[in-house]
């Protein structure tokens, strides 16, 4: 059996305790079709792909292959099947060469390996691909695009026929996803696949899928063919009832003065090697500045080195014209808020309440210092007001902040952080993995503190997320600030070309 | 030149010769451990395995009369002692370090307690290949009567170096010690491939226990070990997880074990027990010299608790 299959999920339901993550959900993806599976986070893609993959067992329903039902007990038997995953988050041995991943991907790898047999039997393989690898490189060593293709060639090499990408564009630029998303579909057109593809993004789903499969709290919301759908109707699928909040108004005042200024700053990732090369931006009040790029790119190390987190191994930081070091007495002199990616992780300590957890940056002053007492009365009656102000759905002040959903981990931090009347705001990813409704939230709050004079440094790996908020753009490439452009007369193409470094 | 005129050259001889011998106990230990680290485990009770393999091993020589059979005994022991530590480890919420130190105390105590009607009799010991037979200088060739075991040493060094590139099993061990997600998309069960080296790393300490009390010093007492165990885990990451660099760090530890003997014996005894502390001095500098606040260790496996 070669060439490309249909795949029909009937009737599918999977519960988890008392949450139906699945309920009774059907798909069914044509031969040689790409076809988008589309839905909020947690409304039960995954769920509804690791059924098909064997990961979990599905309650109810079952698996038509070709009009036949098949049994996948395991990953294994998928795979034996012709199914292959390629995962948001890899799953290639990052020291080992492409060439020893590929080899070891294969369900007969010889007891001992002959190199050169195998090379030759890849090397062939490749020839009959749209796309190739370089096989001696260690996978750590590949720029995420070449990895995600390495991810499909793997999967290709152990015999899929119908291809599963999980959010496969959330870590290419936007030319390595029209790369790669259009080597797909013209497999797909070939007859030589069939591929589902997990997205919230609607460009691609019009550009790339036939078809499309909606879900929304783990029910089916919708499906058709692209060509018979807006976005507008995909939309309304995706979110249902849930209509978030108006967007706060950008007001139109000029910028004032420069409140946060990087010089030539450079810093070293965690395995030593300079991941920021040198980076210098101004940043004023009442501006929003957005920092695009490919995770991987020296932001992280950035954000981390405004943050106090990371020395910088040289350059310097200017906050209103001074020095700046991180140190606890500058960051409440100056009024810099930070709101660092996975805050749980970066900006929170879990276990930890929820009120402790708002009174970190200011528990060591009055009202919650009282000499050498903490006044927890004036800590949990603070936590109520911001609780109150950022609409943080908590059990309530004394829960522990781990217990709280990510949206409304994000927003607590964002209350403790811009409560206290910020001046300078930094925030890295802060939407990353939120629903419609919280990315509304904090994108307005955001929106807010700039209004009110605030400087605001936003990095993002969301290009429209940094279009629609910032008032200038810069693109950060191999840790190098490489184009700076006002976000209005931006132009897609050549923001993607800078951040792929060309 | 005669033994008469060697003058200062006994030294850098008899290092040579302590070399050889003192490094054998840390080769095998680090191989095994290096095996162990490199599916992503640390096992910190070597030092306890070792010690329970110099024991059983002199015991075991003692009744067959055959040293190699209590070689073998030691090895078995460490099997046990590996295959304990993995399945501790393999429950949910253990931590591999935590569970070494208790294996360390453990099997140091089990071997003192199951030791003592060995500390007077005499065993069989290993043999040793007289290499420096070309010499008719006495001290070159007492420092090259190279034992048995570290040929053995010496031989399964670059063997187990191409194990881990050339072979399944070798890449599977990496990998699982890399990304065990990855290793679990494949369908290989990191727990499993764990077990098995870390009942290696065991094997390989028991062995090198029982060169201990089978060669040199050559006898069961409680203090045959001066922690050769817990140094070795050491050197695998000043080795950064290469064998052959383990080779080297082995003799460099065994050199440096070897120094203060060696002076004693051309007549410098002050300072004595400053340079028998040189190995510990050296693990110390090593370490302080290899570590770094702003990075990682490079070449670490990725699923290494004490890295990651």
């Amino acid at each position: 059996m070669s060439g490309a299959f249909t795949l029909e999920a009937a009737g599918m339901s999977k519960r988890f305790g008392a949450l139906a993550a699945l309920d009774n959900v059907s798909m069914r993806v044509e031969a040689g079709a790409v076809h988008a599976l589309l839905g909020e986070n947690g409304a039960g893609k995954s769920t509804l792909v690791k059924c098909i993959m064997g990961f979990y067992r599905a309650d109810q329903g079952s698996l038509l292959l070709d009009g036949a039902e098949a049994e996948v007990r395991n990953p294994r038997d998928a795979s034996l099947l012709g199914l292959g995953m390629v995962y948001q988050h890899f799953t290639l041995v990052p020291s080992m060469t492409v060439l020893e991943n590929l080899v070891m991907a294969r369900a007969d790898t010889p007891a001992v390996i002959d190199w050169r047999h195998e090379r030759r039997r890849l090397s062939a393989f490749i020839a009959t691909m749209p796309f190739g690898a370089p096989l001696d490189t260690p996978v750590h060593g590949l720029a995420a695009g070449e990895k995600q293709k390495a991810e499909i060639l793997k999967q290709l090499y152990l015999g899929a026929r119908f291809l599963i990408l999980d959010e496969p564009t959330s870590v290419l630029t936007p030319q390595e996803a029209d790369e790669m998303l259009g080597m797909v579909r013209d497999m797909a057109r070939a007859m030589r696949l069939s591929a589902l593809l997990i997205t919230h993004k609607f460009r691609e789903v019009l550009a790339y899928a036939d078809a499309v499969t909606v879900l929304r709290k783990g029910r089916l919301a919708g499906s058709g063919k692209v060509a018979d759908l807006t976005v507008d109707q995909m939309a309304a699928m995706m979110i249902g009832e849930d209509r978030p909040a108006a967007a706060v108004e950008r007001s139109a005042a000029a910028p004032g003065p420069v409140r946060l200024a990087v010089e030539n700053l450079t810093a070293d990732d965690a395995d030593g090697a300079e991941a920021v090369r040198g980076v210098s931006l101004a940043v004023r009040g009442g501006e929003i500045v957005g920092i695009a790029g490919v995770s991987g790119n020296g932001q992280s190390e950035l954000v981390e080195t405004l943050a106090g987190q990371r020395d910088a191994t040289g350059g310097r930081i200017l906050v209103e014209g001074e020095l700046y070091g991180a140190t606890r007495a500058e960051t409440q002199r100056h009024h810099l808020a930070l709101l660092p990616e996975e805050p749980l992780r970066n900006g929170c300590v879990g276990r930890m309440s929820v009120a402790e957890n708002m009174a970190i940056r200011n528990f060591d002053r009055p009202p919650i210092s009282a000499g050498f007492w903490l006044s927890t009365g004036a800590m949990r009656e603070a936590a109520r007001g911001l609780i109150q102000r950022y609409r943080v759905k908590t059990p309530g002040p004394d829960a522990p902040i781990a217990s709280l959903s990510g949206g409304n981990v994000q927003r607590a931090v964002l209350a403790r952080e811009l409560g206290g009347d910020a001046h300078i705001l930094i925030a890295a990813n802060p939407v990353f993995g939120l629903d419609f409704a919280a990315v509304a939230d904090i994108h307005s709050q955001i929106v807010a503190a700039r209004n009110r004079g605030a400087a605001v440094l936003l990095v993002s790996e969301d290009l429209d997320e940094l279009l629609d908020l910032s008032d200038r753009l810069l693109v950060i490439s191999e840790g190098r600030i490489v184009l700076e452009t006002p976000a209005a007369a931006a132009d897609r193409t050549a923001i993607g070309r800078a951040m792929a470094g060309h | 030149m005669s033994a008469a005129s060697l003058g200062l050259w006994t030294v850098p001889i008899a290092v040579l010769g302590g070399a050889i011998r003192v490094s054998t106990p840390f080769l095998f230990v680090s191989l095994g451990e290096l095996v162990t680290e490199k599916s992503g485990r640390i096992n910190l009770g070597l030092e306890g395995t070792l010690i329970m393999g110099a024991m059983s091993g002199f015991g075991v020589a003692y009744l067959t009369g055959s040293p190699w059979l209590g070689v073998l005994a030691a090895g078995m022991v460490g099997v046990i002692f590996g295959a304990l530590h993995a399945a501790i480890c393999s429950l949910p919420r253990v931590n591999d370090i935590a569970v070494g130190i208790a294996l360390m105390i453990f099997g140091i105590g089990l071997a003192f307690y199951l030791g003592k009607p060995l500390v007077q009799p005499r065993a069989p010991t290993l043999p040793a290949l007289p290499l420096g037979f070309w010499s008719d200088i006495p001290q070159v060739r007492a420092a090259l009567q190279v034992n048995a075991l570290f040929i053995v040493g010496l031989v399964f060094t670059p063997v187990l170096s191409w194990a881990l590139a050339n072979t399944r099993w070798g890449l599977i061990v990496r990998m699982v010690g890399d990304s065990s997600e990855a290793a679990r998309a494949l369908g290989y069960s990191p727990i499993r491939v764990r077990l098995y080296a870390t009942c290696f790393g065991g094997f390989m300490a028991g062995v090198g226990g029982s060169f201990l009390s089978l060669y040199y010093p050559g006898s069961w007492n409680e203090g045959l070990s001066s922690g050769q165990g817990i140094t070795a885990v050491a050197l695998v990451i000043f080795a950064r997880w290469n064998p052959v660099a383990c080779f080297g760090a082995s003799l460099l530890f065994g050199g440096a074990g070897a120094l203060g003997p060696a002076l004693q014996a051309v007549g410098v005894t002050s300072g004595t027990y400053l340079l028998n502390a040189a190995p510990y001095f050296l693990t110390l500098l090593i370490l302080v010299l290899s570590s770094s606040s702003r990075r990682r260790v490079a070449g670490a496996p990725g699923e290494l608790s004490v890295t990651k």
